[in-house]
């Protein structure tokens, strides 16, 4: 095989198209590189629905955080605590686990039988972990940047005023975007990283169909050298948060569009936020 | 271990729980925390040294040791952490035994043939003969060093940032004084950094004990190992037959990582307010306002 017939073989098996079996001798680089690359699209299946959904669920964890009422503030202080507190390696499991309790039969909602058993698949079970991992790391970044909204701002709006929908509408939410955003972009290069951890914790991967570190560990398993595998994987990676941190970027610059150039928010990577 | 417990079928109820929480997979169990936190330990300090160094080395006049250093502690940035897990577990072992092999070995082949490692007998290490406990101190050992590797990376970052922070009128004022370099970063640089690395490092310590669950998948058998183990359904050829309480025992694990992460907050907050008494900080001149 070619190296153009194995990209068009491989580069897709990771969502099961394409060539069934994966190679099982005379591992190419060619092979590597691709199916590596093709289990990537996993990564950010995982990782860009996980924070698309984390993001407005966060911001109502982050009000329900500032809210002066216990009824609120109590069960999204606990939520944060819980998902920031143990190791996202564990909710795996936990979820995993759990969700194989449900009964195999489906359950009857008034009539209607709701099919249990794609819960358990990664897709599913995996992402709604990873959606609610993020929303409560989210939701602190962004409770911090409620807090740290200047107080001058908030009494003027209120001189104005603007009570309510409106004055969060109109100034807290831009100014805590605009605060919380270089956090919030580590937040999603993490995240990223984090959904490599879902195949190797309790979610099988289903016909092999696994993302890049899968794979990775698959060829490294196999040929017993890992100097090939993991470092393609590291480089993909390194790609994958360019990419982040470039699109992050572009966001930053028209949340700051309207501030003097000396005092907009530079994003800077910091390793903070590793589960 | 009790004498009660003799018979595990034929007892009920709450001395059937007692005996089951304590047979012998149990003890193993309990001592596979020790485990976690050793790990802990041994790997907190090491980190820190060769976070340490790494800094030092980043901040070095000299241009191979400064980018050796910055290149450390760029390590981690873009690259997931359970990749260098991986990755590190299989390269020291080899390296290790390709390294052993070249003392002990006849005709030094290249070990890396086709689908498989293979060094002579003698360079195994620990030795196939070995006891089953070597191997899993060996193990052990090589996850101790892959989590320093990474974790120092971790730390450099963070040491790097705090010696930057220290204020650069100090330093100046110490060469003033006629201090040499070396002076300087003893006795200035070194004790000053603290209080502004101390919010990188709790967070690293936060990060350090929520990833210890890593350690299962370097083959050590921690208690995510034993949570499956014993958790998984038993059938009545057990002593304990069971249904699947492998739910129960995550739960225990999550409980045990809650309350470990949150007395470390507690502990660490307090250190970072001893730390910052009297310093020219935010948080030191909040306290110096707050007194009376």
């Amino acid at each position: 095989m070619t190296c153009w017939e194995t990209v068009q073989a491989y580069w897709l098996r990771s969502i099961g198209l394409g060539e069934n079996l994966l190679p099982k001798s005379d591992f190419t680089l060619c092979q590597q590189v691709t199916l590596i690359g093709s289990g990537l699209i996993w990564n950010i299946y995982f990782g860009v629905l996980a924070l698309a959904f984390g993001f407005l669920f966060a911001v109502a964890v982050a009000l329900g955080k500032t809210s002066p009422q216990a009824a609120l503030r109590v069960p999204a202080d606990w939520f944060v605590f819980i998902f920031r507190g143990s190791p996202l390696f564990i909710q795996f499991f936990l979820a995993y686990e759990t969700l194989q309790l449900l009964p195999k039969s489906g359950i009857n909602l008034f009539g209607i039988t709701v099919e249990t058993a794609w819960t358990t698949r990664a897709w599913a079970g995996a992402l709604f972990v990873l959606f609610l991992n993020t929303t409560a790391y989210a939701a602190e970044i962004f409770h911090g940047a409620l807090k740290s909204i200047p107080r001058g701002d908030l009494e003027a709006a209120e001189a104005y005023g603007l009570t309510g929908w409106q004055k969060f509408r109109r100034i807290q939410w831009p100014t805590m975007l605009r605060l919380a955003w270089p956090a919030y972009t580590n937040e999603a290069i993490f995240l990223f990283h984090a959904t490599t951890l879902v195949f190797f914790s309790g979610f099988p991967a289903f016909r092999q169909m696994g993302d890049a570190l899968y794979y990775a560990n698959y060829f490294a398993d196999k040929t017993f050298n890992p100097f090939v595998p993991y470092p393609i994987v590291a480089l993909y990676f390194i790609g994958l948060t360019l990419v982040v941190t470039g699109l992050f970027a572009l966001v930053n610059r028209r949340l700051n569009r309207h501030l003097p150039s000396n005092a907009k928010s530079r994003i800077r990577l910091r390793p903070q936020l590793i589960r | 271990m009790f004498a009660a417990c003799a018979d595990p079928k034929a007892i009920e109820s709450l001395t059937w729980l007692t005996c089951y929480l304590t047979s012998g997979k149990h003890l193993d169990f309990y001592w596979s925390f020790v485990t976690v936190l050793t790990l802990l330990a041994l790997t907190a300090p090491i980190a820190l040294a060769m976070g340490f160094l790494g800094a030092s080395a980043a901040r070095a006049r000299f241009f191979p040791l400064r980018i050796l250093g910055k290149s450390y502690a760029a390590l981690v940035r873009g690259v997931p952490d359970i990749v260098f897990f991986l990755f590190f577990v299989i390269a020291l072992d080899q390296g290790i035994e390709y390294m052993k092999s070249l003392a002990v070995c006849q005709g030094g082949e290249w070990p890396w043939q086709g689908l498989e490692f293979r060094v002579c007998p003698e360079a195994k290490v620990p030795l196939g003969a070995a006891s089953a406990m070597w191997h899993q101190a060996y193990g052990f050992g090589l996850a101790v060093f892959t989590f320093a590797i990474v974790f120092g990376a971790f730390a450099a970052n963070v040491l790097y940032g705090a010696m930057n922070a220290v204020p650069q009128a100090q330093l100046e004022t110490a060469e003033a004084y006629g201090m040499s370099h070396g002076q300087v970063f003893r006795r200035i640089l070194v004790p000053q950094m603290w209080v502004f690395a101390l919010p990188g490092l709790s967070n690293l310590w936060m990060i350090l004990i929520k990833a210890t669950p890593l350690l299962f998948l370097l083959g050590v058998k921690d208690i995510v190992y034993y949570a499956r183990e014993l958790g998984g359904s038993k059938t009545q050829a057990y002593e304990y037959p069971h249904p699947d309480w492998r739910l129960w025992y995550f739960l225990g694990l999550l409980v045990f990582y809650l309350v470990f992460t949150s007395v470390s907050e507690r502990v660490l907050a307090r250190i970072s307010a001893r730390l910052s008494r009297g310093q020219a900080t935010a948080a030191g001149e909040a306290m110096r306002k707050a007194a009376p």
